[in-house]
């Protein structure tokens, strides 16, 4: 069956969601089994129309819950198919087990999550408490600042995810309508670029291969169900880190655009950096250079890759930082940020003096504004200069009432 | 396969049913299929049963109904003719038995301890249908 390629600009004007359903489109997704959810239905919407207009040649199957549409990708991810779906929030949250299914089966399938806060009370704009609430479940998870981001992590998100090393399912996360509404000028590849990029679909135990027939989903007791989860945080620890490397590598020769695991703007020389991830790197970055103008050194991480966490890395880069502020979009719950406790962890058992404090913002889309991240920056040179934290070492960021700080 | 660590299976809760192709797997036996250690055809499951079906040849008339009804594939039976139970894999659900049309039936359930010889030998006799 024969299906038609686009004729693309080299710079179309797309959102998050539709450069994502772009991707999907070009990586020729055999199977995309959804539910629609704000902010992440045009995605699926998108691959759903294209096979309408016969551009694709694969399968939308329309399910009746975000947990039969992971168990439907799953099958057919099972079955020897290129798998995609999108959701966001509680849509995530009734996929949760699925999830577990999907990473702990080896299975490569892309799941865009369009992050959104979870109710309640009901909120459709943006946070990450959706991705914070799956990052335990064993899948790659990339960030993505912008649209163009979108659009580039899910090419590099099939290639990394259906590698016969790796086989392990991938978030590509972008921020509730801050990234997927926004729209921007996108350089896009050619549809045949991009489809060399991704490569084609290589099965591996696929149960379409009746000479070798396979039970996928087995159950194992305490005889060895930590064998298996042993492997696969081995694979994912030390395989994936690579592998990651490798294709952002191989995305810059063909686009010229270049990833990393830890993105860093003005860290050279820092004194004081925010780490944060989505739409709000770009906003750290634009006031990170005005702070330089007033001559404090403020640099920006944002974090690329979530999930493996960039330990190492991060590690490094902040190492002669002397005061760091972790931004978590996403509540708490009874603890510091998770960005604020895996930074920690990075630089625990080093020489590190690092002063590292944790702020809480943006939670149901409240917005972070340039004025907030200048006293953010403000406030952590004043540590430095002190040699001490100054504060609480956890804070909220644009809440009314009185000021919160814990811990 | 019990002692292997986590570095020497294959990825994926995903297990393999035979040992290399298939190949025509339809026009073959199960006795002769090359069945892995992982498959359930490998594994004896009959320490699940509490009761056990004995099958008296003498009354069978090859009808074949155990062998559509049971729900765990262990009636076999070649060339249509009734051989006996896969004991490995029979759970005892009675369900043979249920489905036996001779008189007296042909196969009936007896505790799992019980002699097959000396059960057969006391097999009950033809019972009148009652006018």
């Amino acid at each position: 069956m024969a299906f038609d390629k686009l004729e693309l600009n080299d710079i179309e004007v797309w959102d998050g969601n539709h450069a994502a359903a772009q991707a999907l489109r070009q990586a020729q997704v055999d199977v995309v089994s959804a539910y629609p959810i704000t902010p992440s239905t045009a995605i699926v919407e998108g691959y759903a129309k294209f096979k309408s207009d016969n551009l694709v040649e694969g399968e939308f199957v329309m399910v009746e819950s975000e947990h039969a549409a992971m168990s439907g990708c799953i099958g057919a991810a099972a079955a020897g198919g290129r798998v995609a779906t999108a959701t966001a929030s509680q849509g995530l949250a009734l996929m949760a087990e699925t999830l577990y299914q999907a990473s702990g089966m080896r299975l490569p399938i892309i799941l865009n999550i369009v992050n959104r806060a979870l109710a309640a009370p009901l909120n459709v704009n943006c946070d990450h408490s959706d991705m914070y609430m799956v990052r335990d479940s064993g899948w790659i998870q990339f960030d993505a600042f912008s649209p163009q981001e979108a659009y580039d992590l899910n090419l590099i998100a099939f290639r990394v995810s259906e590698d016969h090393s790796v086989r392990l399912p991938a978030v590509v996360n972008q921020d509730g309508f801050l990234t997927s509404h926004t729209a921007q000028g996108i350089h896009t590849l050619t549809d045949d670029a991009a489809f060399n990029f991704v490569g084609e679909y290589k099965p591996m135990n696929d149960m379409l291969d009746f000479e070798h027939p396979v039970t996928h989903g087995v159950q194992t007791e305490e005889d060895w169900h930590f064998e298996h989860k042993a492997r696969q945080h081995s694979d994912t620890m030390n395989i994936v880190p690579g592998k990651i490397d490798e294709v952002f590598a191989a995305f810059e020769e063909l686009s010229g655009r270049k990833y990393n695991q830890v993105e860093t703007y003005n860290m050279e020389d820092a004194e004081v950096a925010v780490v944060c991830m989505g739409s709000s790197v770009e906003t750290a970055r634009e006031v990170a250079g005005e702070m330089r103008a007033k001559g404090i050194k403020a640099g920006v991480v944002g974090l690329r890759v979530v999930r493996p966490f960039p330990f190492m890395k991060i590690a490094e880069i902040l190492k002669d930082v002397k005061a760091v502020a972790a931004l978590d979009r996403s509540a708490p719950g009874g603890a510091a940020g998770m960005l604020f406790n895996e930074i920690a962890g990075s630089l625990f058992n080093t020489d590190s003096k690092m002063l590292l404090s944790g702020y809480i913002y943006g939670l149901g889309g409240r917005d972070l504004t340039k004025k907030h991240l200048v006293d953010l920056y403000t406030e952590l040179q004043a540590n430095a200069d002190a040699g001490k934290l100054l504060t609480q070492q956890q804070q909220f960021i644009g809440v009314r009432g009185p000021k919160l700080a814990f811990l | 396969m019990a002692n292997t660590g986590w570095d020497e299976f294959e990825i994926g809760a995903m297990l393999r049913t035979f040992d290399g192709e298939a190949g025509d797997i339809a026009s073959t036996l199960q006795e002769d299929r090359n069945y892995t250690q992982n498959s359930s055809f490998s594994a004896s499951v009959a320490d699940w049963r509490l009761e056990k079906p004995v099958f008296n040849k003498d009354y069978c008339i090859d009808c074949q109904f155990c062998w559509v009804y049971c729900p765990d594939i262990s009636i076999i039976s070649r060339d249509k003719k009734m051989i006996g139970i896969d004991m490995d894999h029979c759970k005892g659900c009675g369900i043979c038995v249920e489905v036996c049309p001779t008189n007296p039936k042909s196969l009936l359930m007896f505790p799992e301890q019980a002699d097959e010889e000396t059960e057969i030998a006391g097999w009950p006799a033809k019972e009148d249908k009652e006018k």
